[in-house]
């Protein structure tokens, strides 16, 4: 099939970017998004002209480096799905197709659809850890985790920290993000003692990042790879609460080492 | 002989030898701790685990990784899981057996000590994971759940659904956040090594390009930690991420660093097939599914009917017919090397008929739809995202790729390799799984060098070794930033006609066919003589568009393509001085009369190390002989 896309060109965080028309032309039903744009970059490269620069590595959906808006939806029509695997059935013959880099204050552009997300670092230095060192752990099972527990806490601990719920969110709140982590420890049993510290820590933090407040309009988890669910959300706000209340002023700003 | 190959394994009771020897090694004064510093290149499983341990003990620690946080190392996509000698399942597991069955897995091509001291602090990786929150799978009851894997008669392998590797990487890099935030590690994402400093015989610092500026920097300590991972995309094809290289490896080889068995890579058995000419990568599917699914392909060649309509006379259950104790769980060399057999048959299935049948439906009308979705059904989805297959109703179609590499550079008990102050730890070092990796063991392997081995090792190098502060001023940094710099604008200033990938998908072509799954001395010399060949069209006619002082992934390509292009030629060489079949490495003039691998232990019971002499000169082979005081080497037999 042949597509016309539309891609954010830009040359650094400096400077002012623009959507620059190409031809796709032959692109196989079985590729893809990100093998579809390789073949235009070595077009381009054979032209002459800089190939686009996109962030991916494992191209298997869970390294969380790629990531662009498609047609303005996060990583693409398709659910549960990031960029690199979605695949070009997905298109049909003729689509035109606008790819931008994720849009947020706190993401500022690199290079093209590449951007800088070191904010959700951050975030996780923030407390998203529990504190123990090498070699004091005790045997595994001496602490029981219920199965459901367990699961649970895998559900929200799979988000791969690609950005797309922010990109999704018209606030670009990093709440799903944040939440995806205190609901993940918050879940174990050996996520309870920090667990205040950790939730005071990290929404601190990801306000201090420039992120928009949450108003609940879901946009982020539908476009999550992942489907993190909006109940780690709601998990997140009563942990913020909880630890607001019990906070004494000491412990509020404790650091995370 | 320049180079020393004194692996320092301990005297004594292997069980007791580590103890021992960690006993014996000198401490740092924990006040002192902060004044050394210590560049770890990596923040995978290898490198995330060493540096918040370090960061953890004290030390002044710097890491890299090439992409925008350390959190997405490749390591993040390992699904299958992880082994320990917990015996939790009371199965007859134990340390001794593990130690067994990795060097026997290994193919006997691996150092006693070292897979002894892996096996005894695997147990401790999981009580670590656990502690940090790793949610592994649980049973009812609450107890960790256990799944047996790919060679393994016992059930001992820990997993996190189809995403362990994630998981493991997520706890090691929380950990290694934390000591972020508490200013003992400071990391450096987007940055990439491109060279070695060696002052005075020690490694002493790296070179690294600001992936995002361009800018070209120096970084020095008391030792470097190479975490750098495997170098399986040599072939193009690989099951690794993209930006996986050999480069720091391999520029550590040029500074004197010997690189041990270049040639024994892993080629996995179950990964999707090729679709067409644009695949950029290949996608594995967890070998965990061999213990649900069965393996065929028609008996009759050139049978091209769907699978269902193939009665069950007319299938040939390979693995369950040629190795009836193992099935479909035989080790992943001998399992590839039957898909290929039965391929090159003109059995194979699928468009270009190079796959073979991976067929669930045997075990969803005895355990059900739901309880396979349970097991695998994130595997399930990926699987019909790429293919548009249901493998709920058809038969999962599967072919072998290149995934993983045994080779490294070599190490010596203390993962410490020819170059005093290097450590290598991770799949980037060759130390721990002979000529074939057995499933689950690599994680295993990372989070042990990182978490428990390492930490001990650097410790004793740093307070044995006084060293004098050295800088970028210092003549033979300055040698190599010069060196560096040069090499990136002659990259530059080609400005051919072909592009970086045309050059990496000929070369990974060439591999493929002559130094894939089954090599020979034919084989290996066409390629030898193809390389440099190849090498010298690239450097003639290679198109790097754009300047060294900006964001440029062209760039980035060509430079670890141009160290694929030299390398490719050091794991021929290897494979064509090793006149025997052992593990991954199939000579096929050197086979048993039923096709299996024939190994020469009076000949080749040691580690080949090949040593750098100059561009214009050949490498050097060294061994290291092997002796096994513990294990009877035995032929491998998994019928
Ligand atoms: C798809 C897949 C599934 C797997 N499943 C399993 C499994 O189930 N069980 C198992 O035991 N093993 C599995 N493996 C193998 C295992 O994942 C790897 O061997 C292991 O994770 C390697 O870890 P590492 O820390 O050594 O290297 P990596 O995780 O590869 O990390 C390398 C690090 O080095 C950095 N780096 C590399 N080069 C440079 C450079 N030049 N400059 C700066 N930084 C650099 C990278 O940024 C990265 O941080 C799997 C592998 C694959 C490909
Ligand atoms: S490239 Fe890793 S998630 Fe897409």
């Amino acid at each position: 099939m042949n597509l016309t896309l539309h891609v954010w060109r830009q040359v650094d965080a400096g400077a002012p970017g623009r959507l620059v028309r190409y031809e796709a032309r032959d692109v196989s039903p079985d590729m893809s998004f990100l093998e579809m744009l390789d073949v235009v970059n070595e077009g381009l490269i054979e032209k002459g002209e800089d190939p686009i620069a996109f962030d991916h590595d494992c191209r298997e959906g869970i390294c969380g480096s790629c990531g662009v808006m498609i047609n303005g939806s996060a990583h693409g029509p398709m659910a549960g799905t990031a960029t690199c695997q979605l695949h070009m059935r997905s298109f049909k013959d003729g689509d035109k197709i606008v790819i931008e880099p994720w849009r947020a204050r706190a993401f500022p552009v690199l290079r093209d659809l590449i951007v800088d997300r070191s904010p959700l670092d951050r975030i996780i230095q923030a407390g998203g850890f529990v504190s123990i060192a090498t070699g004091n752990a005790p045997d595994a099972h001496t602490i029981l985790v219920p199965k459901q527990d367990a699961e649970s806490a895998m559900d929200a601990a799979q988000c791969i920290g690609c950005g797309a719920c922010v990109a999704a969110c018209p606030n670009a709140s990093a709440m799903l993000f944040t939440a995806a982590k205190v609901s993940h420890l918050g879940l174990l049993p050996q996520g309870q003692p920090e667990r205040d510290r950790r939730a005071l820590g990290m929404v601190t933090q990801m306000d201090l990042e420039g992120f928009g407040g949450c108003t609940n309009y879901g946009e982020c988890t539908t476009a999550c790879p992942k489907e993190i669910s909006l109940e780690t959300i709601a998990r997140m706000n009563r942990d913020f609460r909880v630890a607001t209340f019990r906070a004494r002023p000491e412990s509020a700003g404790a650091g995370s080492s | 002989m320049s180079i020393d190959l004194n692996a320092k394994s301990p005297a004594g009771p292997l069980a007791q030898a580590w103890e021992q020897y960690k006993f014996d090694l000198k401490l740092v004064n924990p006040a002192n701790k902060r004044k050394h510093t210590v560049l770890i290149v990596g923040s995978g499983l290898a490198g995330g685990s060493a540096a918040a341990t370090l960061g953890e003990l004290g030390y002044n620690v710097h890491c890299f990784c090439y992409q925008d946080s350390p959190r997405r190392a490749h390591s993040i996509a390992a699904q299958g899981g992880i082994n320990a000698a917990k015996n939790y399942p009371n199965d007859g597991d134990s340390v001794w057996r593990l130690f067994y069955d990795t060097v026997k897995g290994g193919d006997f091509r691996s150092r006693e000590a070292n897979v002894y001291r892996l096996a005894q602090v695997s147990v401790n990786i999981i009580d670590q994971c656990v502690a940090q929150g790793v949610p592994f799978a649980r049973e009812y009851g609450g107890l960790l759940a256990n799944r047996s894997f790919g060679g393994a008669q016992v059930s001992r392998t820990f997993y996190a659904r189809g995403q362990t590797g994630q998981q493991l990487l997520l706890g090691a890099y929380s950990a290694l956040e934390r000591q972020i935030a508490a200013g003992k590690v400071t990391m450096h994402a987007r940055s990439e090594m491109l060279d070695l400093i060696v002052i005075d015989g020690q490694a002493r610092g790296i070179v690294t390009r600001d992936m995002v500026t361009g800018k070209i920097e120096t970084w020095f300590g008391d030792a470097v930690v190479l975490g750098t991972g495997g170098y399986g995309n040599v072939f193009y094809l690989s099951t690794n991420a993209k930006g996986c290289n050999v480069t720091a490896a391999y520029r550590a080889y040029k500074r004197g660093a010997a690189f041990a068995n270049p040639c024994f890579t892993q080629i996995h058995p179950t990964c999707i097939p090729v679709a067409g000419d644009h695949q950029s990568k290949l996608t594995l599917m967890s070998e965990s599914l061999r213990n649900d699914g069965r393996v065929w392909v028609p008996k009759k060649s050139g049978d091209h009917r769907a699978p269902g309509d193939i009665p069950e006379a007319e299938r040939d259950y390979f693995l369950e017919r040629k190795y009836p104790s193992f099935g479909n769980l035989a080790p992943r060399d001998i399992s590839s090397r039957s898909a290929k057999e039965v391929c090159d048959e003109g059995r194979g299935v699928g468009p270009g008929g190079r796959g073979v049948y991976l067929d669930f439906a045997e075990a969803i009308g005895r355990l059900g739809e739901d309880t396979i979705r349970e097991r695998y059904g994130n595997l399930f989805e990926m699987y019909e995202r790429i293919t548009d297959e249901n493998p709920y109703k058809v038969p999962m179609r599967i072919y072998p790729a290149v995934h993983y590499t045994m080779g490294g550079l070599w190490v010596d008990y203390n993962l410490m390799g020819t170059i005093a102050g290097l450590f290598v730890i991770g799949e980037a070092n060759f130390s721990d799984h002979g000529a074939n990796r057995l499933g689950a063991s690599a994680l295993m392997q990372g989070l042990a060098d990182g978490y428990f081995v390492l930490p001990y090792t650097i410790g004793n190098y740093i307070a044995t070794h006084k060293l004098a502060a050295v800088d970028a001023a210092h003549p033979a940094a300055r040698a190599v930033v010069d060196q560096v710099a040069d090499r990136i604008a002659r990259l530059l200033a080609v400005k051919g006609t072909r592009t970086v990938d045309s050059f990496h998908r000929e070369l990974g072509l060439l591999l493929w066919e002559n130094c894939g799954m089954a090599r020979n001395a034919e084989g290996l010399q066409t390629a030898l003589a193809r390389i440099p060949e190849l090498r010298a069209e690239f450097w003639r006619d290679v198109k790097v568009l754009g300047t060294g002082e900006e964001l440029n992934q062209s760039l980035e390509k060509a430079g670890r393509v141009a160290d694929y292009m030299e390398f490719a030629e050091l794991m021929c060489r290897d494979a064509l001085a090793r006149e025997e079949s052992c593990g991954g490495h199939f000579r096929t003039e050197y086979q048993t009369a039923d096709g299996e691998a024939k190994r020469d232990d009076e000949r080749f019971s040691h580690v080949a190390a090949w040593e750098y002499t100059g561009d214009e000169t050949p490498p050097v082979r060294h061994i290291e002989p092997l002796e096994f005081e513990n294990i009877q080497l035995a032929t491998r037999s998994y019928k």
